[in-house]
C-alpha cells in the first residue's frame, strides 16, 4: 500500500511537471520539433531538467537493494537495440509528430475537456490493444 | 532562490500574452524537475520505472495484482494536472493544429509504437536517458528524429 501511494505522489508530480512546463499543450510541443519554423527549444529544457533530478534518482537507487519503502527494484531487463525498439521508437515519433502529443501528456491533456484530447487517448489505448492482441502468444 | 523560481514560472505560466510564448526557460526547467521528481519518488518508492505508455499498457492487461499503483499513478497525472489548472487563471491551454482524423491516427500509432519500442518520452526519454541506458538513448534518438522529420513533412512540405 505505501508503494501505491508513492506511485500516486509521482503521478501528481509528474502531472504537475508536465502542466507547469507546458507539455501538456501540443502546440508547444510541434513549436519545439519544428525545427525550420519559430523554433521553441522550451522542450529540451524539460527533458534536461528532468533527466538531471532522475539521473541523481538512479545515482542513489544504485546504492540500494530495494527502495526506501523495502520494494524490489524492477528495472526493464532487455538490452539488445532490436528492431521492434527500432521500429517502434520511430512509429513513436510519427504520431508524436503528427498530434503533438506523447502519452503523459495524452493523459493530462483531458483536464482540458478538449474534444481532441479524449479522441487521441482512444486511440492511443486502441493502438496499445492492437499491439496487445498481435503479441499474444499462440498456442 | 526556490520561491523565487517557482513564482517566476508561475508568472510565465500565467502570462497573458497568449498561450503560446516562444520559449519559456524557467517554467521548462521548473516544471522538468517536477517531472523528474516524479520519476524519483516512483523509482525510490515504489522501485519502479515511471514510464507512461509501460504503466497504461500493462494496465490494459486487466491482471489483479498490478493494477492499483497503475491506477493511482494515471489519477495523480490528472490531479497534478487538475491542480495547476485550478491556480492558474488561464488554466491549462490545450490546442490542436491537426484535424480529428489525424488527432485519431496518430493516437493510434503512438500506442501501437509506443509498446512496440517499449517505452514513449518518459521511460525512455526522462528515465532511460537518467540511468544512461543504451536502448533508451537509441530509441529516444529515433522518435525525437522522426518527430522533427514529420513536424518538416507536414508544415513545411505539405504545407499549413
Amino acid at each position: 500500500m505505501p508503494a501505491a501511494l508513492s506511485a500516486l505522489i509521482s503521478g501528481i508530480l509528474f502531472g504537475l511537471g508536465l502542466a507547469v512546463s507546458h507539455m501538456t499543450n501540443p502546440a508547444k510541443v510541434l513549436a519545439f520539433l519544428d525545427l525550420a519554423g519559430d523554433w521553441d527549444p522550451s522542450l529540451a529544457l524539460v527533458m534536461a531538467g528532468a533527466v538531471a533530478v532522475s539521473f541523481v534518482a538512479f545515482r542513489v537507487a544504485g546504492t540500494r537493494t530495494a527502495s526506501f519503502l523495502g520494494e524490489a527494484f524492477q528495472i526493464p531487463p532487455r538490452r539488445a537495440i532490436d528492431a521492434p525498439l527500432v521500429v517502434g521508437a520511430m512509429l513513436f515519433g510519427v504520431g508524436w509528430g503528427l498530434a503533438g502529443l506523447c502519452p503523459g501528456p495524452a493523459i493530462t491533456a483531458l483536464v482540458s475537456g478538449h474534444r481532441k484530447a479524449f479522441l487521441f487517448l482512444g486511440a492511443m489505448l486502441a493502438g496499445m490493444l492492437v499491439h496487445k492482441f498481435m503479441t499474444r502468444p499462440r498456442h | 532562490m526556490r520561491v523565487a523560481c517557482y513564482s517566476r514560472a508561475l508568472r510565465q505560466g500565467l502570462s497573458r500574452e497568449g498561450s503560446v510564448e516562444s520559449f519559456t526557460p524557467v517554467s521548462a526547467l521548473v516544471g522538468g524537475a517536477l517531472i523528474g521528481l516524479g520519476a524519483a519518488v516512483m523509482l525510490l518508492g515504489a522501485g519502479r520505472i515511471a514510464g507512461i505508455s509501460g504503466i497504461v499498457g500493462g494496465a490494459l492487461k486487466w491482471s489483479g495484482e498490478d493494477q492499483l499503483w497503475r491506477a493511482l499513478f494515471v489519477i495523480g497525472l490528472i490531479a497534478g494536472a487538475g491542480i495547476y489548472a485550478l491556480i492558474a487563471p488561464d488554466g491549462l491551454v490545450v490546442q490542436f493544429d491537426a484535424t480529428a482524423g489525424t488527432v485519431a491516427a496518430a493516437g493510434l500509432v503512438v500506442g501501437y509504437g509506443t509498446r512496440l519500442g517499449h517505452g514513449c518520452t518518459s521511460g525512455h526519454g526522462v528515465c532511460g536517458i537518467g540511468r544512461l541506458s543504451p536502448r533508451s538513448l537509441v530509441a529516444t534518438a529515433l522518435f525525437m528524429a522522426t518527430g522533427f522529420m514529420t513536424v518538416y513533412v507536414t508544415r513545411h512540405l505539405m504545407g499549413p
